[in-house]
């Protein structure tokens, strides 16, 4: 007997009766000995409710949740209250993937609402139903720039693009055997004229770049779509989409895909996960996209319905001929998001964006005002921007985790850089706080 | 109920909004400051609603759904079990969803020691060594999983092995991971009793192998019992056995896959470890390997020295495959679960979802064909009705059902029949749900006969009826602005 499992005895014996059986037992008979299990597992024994939240409580005692003034692909912005309430409904939870069309019209529709959000936050034409993270939604943009290509095998990656998402770029491109290549970095953005020569052997699939970059920097890509079309290169940017209220879209910069991650849309931070990444494309690209795509139809009765559709690309139907392995996307998160960008709006979305970046710029002139620091770069930023101190960096960080701050994020590759992240969650007395610990500290 | 069709974009008023945000004081900071030419041009029409909008519309949205909390779901292959609110209720632990993932290994202790003690937990359960948790789903799990099969061959500097075996029956996703990870795919057909053919896989081995994939129980829910002698063969040849977790449910407390021979295998934890499936993820795929592929998976690694849990990578691992830790929050609910059942129920959802499969299955057969008799394990596949003179097909079959409140089956999955209609009904519904469930599909075998143009119209009590998928293939409108109604 136990609270998931309704069987009473006299249901298991009636039940063994039908099938013609007379124990459980008789149902893995087929099973050779030599692999059966019959031993228990190594296991904890059950737990009570309350034992379960007890242990929770335990185990979360263990962590220490910091005032957050870091990003690097995980920002902590508001998140409503109306948003966690309304994606725990069951009725969207305990759904799977919405394959009966007549009663999964909540998820086809909140799909759809998605898709046409990101496409406005994007410029971009279309957008699937969400990836597993921007890190895959990458990966996968890179996929299908090959797979468009069909005779071009080598992508080239801007080293400005954040290297959590090269590493997994990396990882694909072994694998699928594309040869990826590096864009070097001039003075904090991606070098133009270094990329122009690397695709003027017409054998460049595609070019990634991102916005802001790994140093928060907002950089400017003026020209690089009509070079890259003039090589038929695709041109894919990776953006963050809470960003994009404000700063210039893919879409207007001239490029093929956008990709990123919707955390930044008012997710909680999760220890870095469930997020969402999302993958959108022009109007030329849209059968190339991966994943699972929302249209709209009628039903027969002409009223107005959603339906999975295009799926000729995928898996299911495609097997080893489909362009990419995705079955799931991060439904649940897409709905967060959506509803998120709902409740926003227009509006608040530039305010998100006004008030971050006030921030930002605060907490920066106050860090250089301390003598301590120097901007990496001079270089526009919005909400994240990188900075050299003088001081001991590890220590410095370790100090200020102490006293309950996560102060920024080390810089790759550098012994003395901190990218630090302020979003409108930050106040001015927190701000205060952390300037006056590190000129303590110095 | 009044039916509602709206899109949140149809209830926007310019002015409204459903936000707050604190006033800040920073000075003349503005991001009119940023030069024009790096600032959008015109705003992302997004939509201005008031918060009781959002409500009200979100609410009215999911009434259009169906959850296993609304009602029955044998849907095959899927593991639709009971999520529990208690899984929810610790996921939501602020302890733990306020923790960015770049903070110190010292401020996470707690995340890594949850991460950690799942991961063994799984290799438990499952007969293997190690276990990453950072793949997101199913699929990912796959990816992963044949990316630390090519990695094992690579780093013996065994580079010929660029094939992988994948049955006739298998998954979609089996074949489509490989093909992204770059392996060519050879099919292993199945004998009349629907397991793999050893006859025919033998001539398949050779050196230009890296492995098998396979599903045990497969996907017609049957055991594959000559597993120890295809294990023989296999590693033999000096290839590998994935296991693809999708069918994990019915072995719990049974049979282990490290035990059968395998070296490689993914978890959905979103099945087997009754994780919901919000409506098509966040999944998790959790891959586990044997002692000899321990190095190679990817990083971010959690390892435990004494009493403290760090992060690390082997120089041999494959890479990564996510940006952080994965799905951490469908972790924690799957933790919650194993926690909550501990070894001694833990060991009981296997036989009970058995149970149930077979329980279904001999009750219906005499009105739907059952091409392969015999007990099967969490699952079993029909081939339609047994009576198919009416013209009723088994879409016609799955669309009535949902006039009668149930989920439907999965339907022309596997691509073995051309009717198929695979049921699971899971170890957390009663006997009364399935009894219940069996006269529902009694009574649609009766209407294919007395009236089947009704079963072939069907659904007709839904909130839409069956939909134009042609047309929305063929001229695709994927978001508002392109909705010219």
């Amino acid at each position: 007997m136990y609270k998931y499992f309704p069987h009473t005895e006299s249901d298991i014996a009636e039940m063994l009766e039908r099938i013609g059986v007379s124990s459980l037992d008789d149902l893995y008979a087929e099973i050779p000995e030599s692999i059966r299990f019959d031993k228990d597992y190594n296991l904890r024994k059950s737990m009570s409710e309350d034992e379960v939240r007890s242990y929770f409580k335990e185990l979360g005692s263990l962590n220490h949740p910091l005032t957050v003034f870091a990003g690097g692909g995980a920002y902590d912005h508001y998140a409503p209250s109306v948003v966690g309430q309304l994606i725990a409904r069951s009725e969207y939870l305990t759904a799977y993937t919405p394959y009966q069309p007549e009663i999964s019209q909540g998820t086809l529709q909140y799909i759809f609402e998605f898709q046409s959000m990101m496409c406005e936050l994007t410029g971009m034409e279309c957008c699937n139903a969400s990836m597993y993270d921007g890190a895959t939604a990458t990966a996968e943009a890179m996929l299908m720039a090959v797979a468009h290509a069909k005779k071009r095998n080598k992508v080239l990656v801007s080293r400005t693009l954040s290297e959590r998402v090269i590493a997994v770029v990396e990882t694909y491109a072994r694998f699928h055997g594309v040869t990826l290549e590096f864009i070097p970095e001039k003075e904090g953005v991606t070098d133009k004229a270094a990329m122009e020569q690397m695709i003027e052997a017409n054998d460049v699939a595609g070019v990634i770049v991102s916005s802001p970059n790994r140093y928060g920097i907002i950089e400017d890509y003026t020209g690089f779509a009509d070079s890259l079309h003039a090589h038929k290169t695709l041109f894919i940017v990776y953006a963050d989409p809470s960003a994009l209220a404000v700063l210039k879209t893919p879409g207007e910069w001239g490029a093929d895909i956008a990709c990123g991650d919707g955390q930044s849309l008012g997710m909680p931070l999760n220890f870095g996960g469930p997020y969402v990444g999302y993958l959108a494309s022009t109007h030329d690209l849209m059968r190339k996209l991966p994943g699972r795509i929302v249209g709209a139809t009628k039903d027969v009765d002409g009223k107005r319905a959603f339906v999975l559709t295009l799926q000729a690309r995928e898996q299911h139907i495609r097997r080893q001929k489909a362009n990419s392995n995705i079955c799931s996307n991060q439904s649940l998160m897409a709905l967060y998001v959506t509803i998120y960008m709902a409740l926003m709006g227009k509006r608040g979305m530039q305010e998100v964006n006004e008030k971050s970046y006030a921030g930002a710029h605060y907490l920066c002139d106050k860090l250089l005002a301390t003598g301590k620091f120097s901007l990496c770069f001079d270089k526009p930023f919005l909400k994240e921007f990188a900075v050299r101190t003088t001081l001991n960096r590890e220590q410095l960080m370790k100090h200020l985790e102490a006293k309950g701050f996560l102060a920024g994020i080390p810089v790759e590759g550098t012994n003395d850089a901190i990218l630090f992240c302020v979003t409108e969650k930050r106040t001015r007395e927190e701000i205060d706080n952390l300037v006056s610990l590190i000129e303590q500290e110095g | 109920m009044k039916y509602y069709n709206k899109l949140i974009f149809e209830i926007s008023k310019p002015g409204r909004v459903g936000y707050s945000l604190p006033q800040s004081d920073f000075g003349n900071y503005s991001l009119a400051d940023l030069p024009q030419s790096l600032k959008r041009e015109t705003p992302a029409e997004l939509p201005e609603v008031s918060e009781l909008d959002v409500v009200r519309h979100y609410t009215n949205v999911s009434n259009k759904n169906f959850g296993v909390e609304t009602g029955f779901y044998p849907l095959g292959s899927c593991t639709m079990k009971y999520n529990p609110k208690i899984n929810e209720e610790m996921a939501a632990l602020p302890a733990f969803t306020s923790l960015h993932p770049r903070q110190s290994e010292e401020s996470v202790q707690g995340a890594l020691r949850l991460y950690y003690e799942l991961a063994h937990a799984l290799a438990e359960i499952s007969g293997l060594a190690e276990f990453t948790l950072n793949p997101f789903a199913g699929a990912h799990g796959e990816l992963t999983g044949l990316m630390l099969m090519r990695q094992y061959h690579i780093k013996r500097g065994d580079l010929k092995r660029t094939k992988v075996i994948v049955p006739d029956s298998a998954h979609g996703t089996n074949p489509a991971s490989a093909a992204v990870c770059g392996l060519e795919i050879v099919e292993v057909p199945s004998t009349p009793e629907g397991t793999i053919d050893v006859t025919k896989l033998e001539p398949l081995l050779d050196d230009t192998i890296a492995g098998i994939m396979m599903t045990n129980p497969n996907t017609l829910g049957i055991f594959e019992k000559e597993i120890p002698q295809i294990a023989k063969l296999v590693h033999g040849c000096g290839g590998l056995l994935y296991y693809d977790g999708a069918n994990l449910n019915p072995l719990l407390g049974r049979c282990r896959p490290g035990d059968m021979g395998f070296d490689i295998m993914h978890i959905n934890l979103h099945k087997t470890f009754s994780t919901p499936h919000g409506g098509g993820g966040p999944g998790s795929g959790p891959v586990g390997v044997a002692a000899a592929l321990v190095d190679y998976l990817p990083r971010p690694h959690v390892v435990k020295h004494g009493d403290r849990y760090a992060v690390e990578g082997s120089d041999d691992s494959l890479g990564s495959v996510s940006g952080f830790f994965g799905n951490f929050g469908v972790m924690m609910r799957a933790y919650a679960y194993i926690l909550s059942l501990g070894k001694e129920n833990l060991k009981h959802a296997g036989e009970l979802a058995t149970l149930n499969a077979n329980y279904v299955k001999e009750s219906l057969k005499d009105c739907y064909y059952l091409p392969i008799e015999g007990i099967c394990k969490h699952e079993f596949v029909f081939d339609g009705l047994l009576d198919k003179s009416t013209g009723v097909t088994t879409l016609d079959v799955a669309k009535r059902l949902l006039d009668y409140g149930y989920h439907a089956p999965t339907i022309y999955f596997p691509l073995l029949f051309h009717q198929s209609i695979m049921i699971e009904p899971t170890e957390t519904e009663s006997k009364e749900t399935l009894d219940e469930f069996i006269e529902a599909m009694r009574t649609v075998a009766r209407e294919a006969i007395d009236d089947p143009e009704m079963v072939k119209s069907a659904p007709h009590v839904t909130p839409v009826r069956r939909l134009d998928e042609t047309t929305a293939a063929k001229n695709p409108i994927l978001r508002y602005k392109d909705l010219n109604y």
